[in-house]
């Protein structure tokens, strides 16, 4: 580099364009709001269609982790109302816990404000960005304030927000604010006026919201469609809330330098030996003394001390420590027993199996993999198989190529197990997959949370449970060719039994009543018999 | 000349009436077997080589037990049906005295939805299974071939009845001219009167007509029969009745290859494999070869043809399966000869030697040492 520089300084000195101290002018901080009005693709809103979705998903998610984490059965009212052309009001509301009046504009006003962020525990929603980013895309697409209303409790009244951010400085600016009338004990209401395109079909809002009734059996969703006079209901076909997950320190496993450097820094801990036990799960004195002198360090140094280089040190001592597994209660599937009842309650199919694997890990992090199959019914014969993704029981509806479920399910050989399946394609056959992905930290890959990253340990797992359900639908399929072959038996015998009957007819005078009866038993006879 | 009077010969089959009680006994079984809930099956016998013993004391290939059996199972309920129509239909012919065709009974089949034939191969097949399973000739079960008999010339009278008045009918063979008698498809109600010495059967139409051209029969006091081929059923049974009847003696004459060797004259002679069940009515035992033989072709330095493939495979097949060939060393080494020399040879390759050479010098020398004749 520094040759070919010099070579063309030979020819012509180039002229300085600007010095460090006028670039120092420009160097100032980037408000995460104005990143977001510049990279709103990255969170999901790049399409007219999509941000509507996003929109209303960021807003369910929301609402269902509320209401899990206080213990109550969802109940959403969605509402999509055309007010203009292209133009949208989106509304959704919860019978959640509310949310508590000072907190209200920080939520919704904020980018990156949140409580998800910082536990590890299984939720829908990880980084806090997802519903103040929806007000934003409706702030600057219509100038119009996100609407919120909440209420806490019987006691207390119920608060209206009009909230704008100051896209500057990432803060959120109150237009309004006054007490409402609010019916329920406790609520949330969010209503955001956006520019949109309002599309029906596979990545429309209805199908989203079938699909987290189908991953959410516990939640019951009205969705009022834009003109629509009476909502679409899909009732719960469960009463239990899902397990509740448990909070997790993160594992060390999962733990990279930078991640580390930052740990050690706010750490409360006074010692290396003490931080480890107390920061990450799984880890006892022992385990401690043992990472921290693998990287050479002395159990007493104080964790703020620790330089950049001696944490590599740590990072590579806790590869080479056995550490075990983290605890996997974290976790709450939804249970092959209610995916069954969901795909049974919504799908009209012949067949329904269900299968959740155990618990495992990737890189620290515990997940498990559950996999649901319809087949048969009503389910068209013809196209190639539905796919439903889910992570946290979120939809995952857009970027199918790009997830681990997709790429799990292609590399899956359907053929032995009944279906066709095309070279580097998804099955063909009346069949509807569902897949879900719980983890304390689903691997996104982007910040948009449409597609699972294709760990191994997770690919194994789809695999494995992809495998189980196939053999209980070759089971099928076999039983179900067998009936055919029975049904086309049977309609061969029949265009020939007749004339075994004439013909006896007419060598023995038989009557009418003895030739019907000739008829009737052989084909009773011969249905009867295995022979082909 | 010595004149024998024909005596009726009791045909060993049986009458209409217990064809149409044999397929009535066989559908009443079938029948109840239904009804018992079983799977009913018919039986017929093999129809092949394998499935014959020669017998040299009568004569004839005697058909063994071998037999398959056609259970109605879904795979054959089509065939099943086919065979039981068939039968049916049969029954009708019998009872009202009508004949059908070959080709007939398959396009009488067209009206049988289903179970129609699409081809008439199909429908000979399951008509010579049940021809088979009553052990009778297909003219009992009122079908007709479609080919004629063959054709008669010389010392011979038919007697046959007018149709309607049942007038007798005296035809005499040696009263065509340059034509021919020709044989009916039922010869059992025929009587014979002659004079002569024996009968000779010529495989081709052109030799026969040469030899009834310059009138061989009267020279050698014989009945000229002309086979066309392998001969037809009715041929074969004409010349048996007649040799039968009057105590004949029959000569062969046919190509000198392994097709007029065992196709014809063989079949001729003890019967064939495909109607195993009928070869005890069909067979001329008292038949002799009189030539073309392989060792004419040297003898009377006869121009050859190259044997074909096919030829070859022929006479091998005999050789190592025809019961027949196996009981005769004579004619395992004419066959072999055959094959070690590689050519065949036509009845008309005599013409080398003068187109009359055949009638002024072969039959002739061949007549003069009759014990040389292959069995």
């Amino acid at each position: 580099m520094r040759e070919s520089a010099a070579m063309t300084s030979k020819k012509a000195k180039p002229r300085r364009r600007a010095t460090a101290q006028s670039m120092a002018a420009k160097q100032r901080d980037i408000s995460v709001s104005e990143f977001f009005t510049k990279n709103r693709h990255l969170l999901g809103f790049d399409s007219p269609t999509k941000a509507l979705l996003t929109s209303i998903k960021e807003a369910v998610d929301n609402s269902l982790d509320a209401c899990e984490e206080a213990g109550i059965l969802p109940d959403l009212d969605v509402e999509i109302q055309e007010v203009g052309e292209n133009r949208y009001r989106v509304i959704v509301t919860d019978n959640g816990p509310g949310i508590v009046k000072s907190q209200i504009p920080r939520i919704f006003g904020k980018l990156l404000y949140g409580s998800k962020f910082h536990r590890l525990r299984q939720s829908r929603g990880q980084q806090g960005i997802g519903i103040s980013a929806a007000g934003m895309y409706g702030q600057l697409t219509t100038a119009k304030p996100i609407v919120i209303e909440s209420r806490v409790s019987r006691r207390k009244p119920a608060h209206r927000y009009e909230l704008v951010i100051d896209t500057l400085r990432n803060k959120p600016v109150i237009k309004r604010e006054l007490e409402v009338e609010w019916e329920a004990a406790h609520g949330t209401r969010v209503e955001i006026e956006m520019e949109a395109v309002y599309k029906r079909g596979r990545h429309g809002v209805e199908t989203y919201l079938r699909q987290t009734a189908l991953a959410n059996p516990h939640v019951e969703v009205r969705f009022l469609a834009p003109g629509e006079e009476e909502p679409l209901i899909s009732a719960r076909s469960s009463n239990d809330l899902p397990e509740e997950a448990m909070e997790i320190k993160p594992h060390p496993y999962g733990v990279e330098v930078g991640l580390l450097m930052r740990m050690l820094k706010e750490s409360k801990a006074r010692r290396l030996r003490s931080f480890f036990q107390a920061e990450f799960s799984r880890v006892g004195p022992t385990l401690a003394t043992r990472i921290v002198e693998g990287a050479e360090l002395q159990v007493q140094t104080s964790p703020r001390r620790v330089s950049t280089e001696a944490a590599e040190r740590l990072v590579q001592s806790i590869r080479q420590t056995r550490i075990p597994s983290p605890p996997t209660d974290c976790l709450s599937p939804i249970g092959a027993d209610r995916i069954l009842a969901s795909l049974e309650q919504q799908i009209d199919a012949e067949l329904f199996v269900a299968v959740t694997r155990s618990p495992t890990v990737y890189r620290g992090n515990p997940f498990q993999v559950e996999v649901g199959l319809a087949y048969g019914g009503n389910l068209p014969v013809d196209d190639l198989i539905t796919l439903y993704r889910f992570a946290n029981r979120v939809p995952l509806l857009y970027q199918q190529g790009a997830c681990a479920i997709h790429r799990s399910t292609l590399s899956t050989n359907w053929k032995s197990y009944g279906l066709q399946q095309g070279r580097g394609a998804l099955p063909s056959g009346p069949m509807l997959l569902m897949a879900h992905v719980a983890s304390v930290w689903v691997p996104f890959t982007s910040e948009s949370k449409e597609a699972v990253a294709g760990y191994d340990e997770i690919i194994r797992e789809l695999k494995l449970a992809l495998q189980e359900v196939g053999r209980k639908l070759a089971q099928h399929i076999r039983k179900d060719r067998r009936r055919q072959d029975a049904a086309r038996k049977r309609a061969y015998i029949e265009q020939y039994i007749p004339h075994i009957g004439i013909a006896l007819k007419d060598i023995l005078d038989l009557s009418g009543a003895q030739e019907s009866k000739v008829v009737d038993t052989l084909s009773d006879t011969l249905s009867r018999s295995r022979k082909m | 000349m010595p004149r024998r009077t024909a005596k009726k010969t009791a045909a060993a089959k049986p009458t209409a009436e217990t064809v149409v009680e044999q397929i009535q006994t066989e559908a009443k079984q079938i029948y109840n077997k239904i009804l018992r809930k079983r799977t009913p099956s018919l039986k017929f016998p093999v129809r092949s080589l394998s499935n014959v013993i020669y017998q040299p004391r009568k004569g004839y290939f005697q058909i063994k037990g071998k037999k398959k059996e056609r259970t109605l199972t879904v795979g054959t309920v089509k065939t099943f049906a086919q065979t039981l129509r068939m039968m049916a239909f049969s029954k009708e012919l019998v009872e009202t005295d009508d004949i059908a065709t070959k080709r007939e009974a398959y396009y009488v089949s067209k009206n049988w939805e289903e179970t129609r034939f699409n081809e008439q191969p199909e429908s000979d097949a399951v008509m010579e299974d049940v021809e088979a399973l009553f052990r009778v000739n297909r003219e009992q079960l009122g079908f007709i071939p479609e080919e004629k008999g063959g054709d008669v010339a010389g010392q011979l009278t038919v007697i046959d009845h007018d149709r309607e008045t049942g007038e007798e009918l005296r035809i005499d063979c040696t009263r065509f001219g340059s034509g021919a008698y020709s044989i009916p498809i039922s010869v059992e109600g025929l009587g014979f009167e002659t004079g002569a010495e024996f009968i000779l059967a010529i495989e081709t139409a052109g030799m026969f007509q040469r030899l009834v051209k310059h009138a061989y029969w009267r020279t050698a006091n014989c009945i000229l029969v002309s086979l066309g081929g392998v001969p037809t059923r009715a041929c074969r049974r004409f010349i048996r009745r007649l040799a039968d009847d009057q105590k004949l003696l029959v000569y062969v004459f046919v190509d000198g290859d392994p097709y007029g060797y065992s196709n014809i004259y063989r079949t001729l002679k003890v019967g064939s494999g495909n109607a195993a069940h009928l070869n005890e009515f069909f067979c001329v035992p008292q038949a002799r070869f009189l030539g073309v033989t392989p060792y004419d072709i040297t003898e009377y330095d006869l121009p050859t043809h190259p044997l074909k493939a096919v030829d070859v495979k022929r006479a091998k097949d005999a050789l190592k399966n025809d019961p027949f060939v196996r009981h005769h060393t004579q004619w395992q080494e004419a066959l072999q000869l055959q094959i070690k020399m590689g050519v065949r040879v036509e009845q008309q390759a005599l013409a080398k030697h003068g187109l009359n050479y055949v009638i002024d010098e072969y039959l002739p020398q061949k007549m003069a040492n009759r014990e040389a004749f292959l069995p």
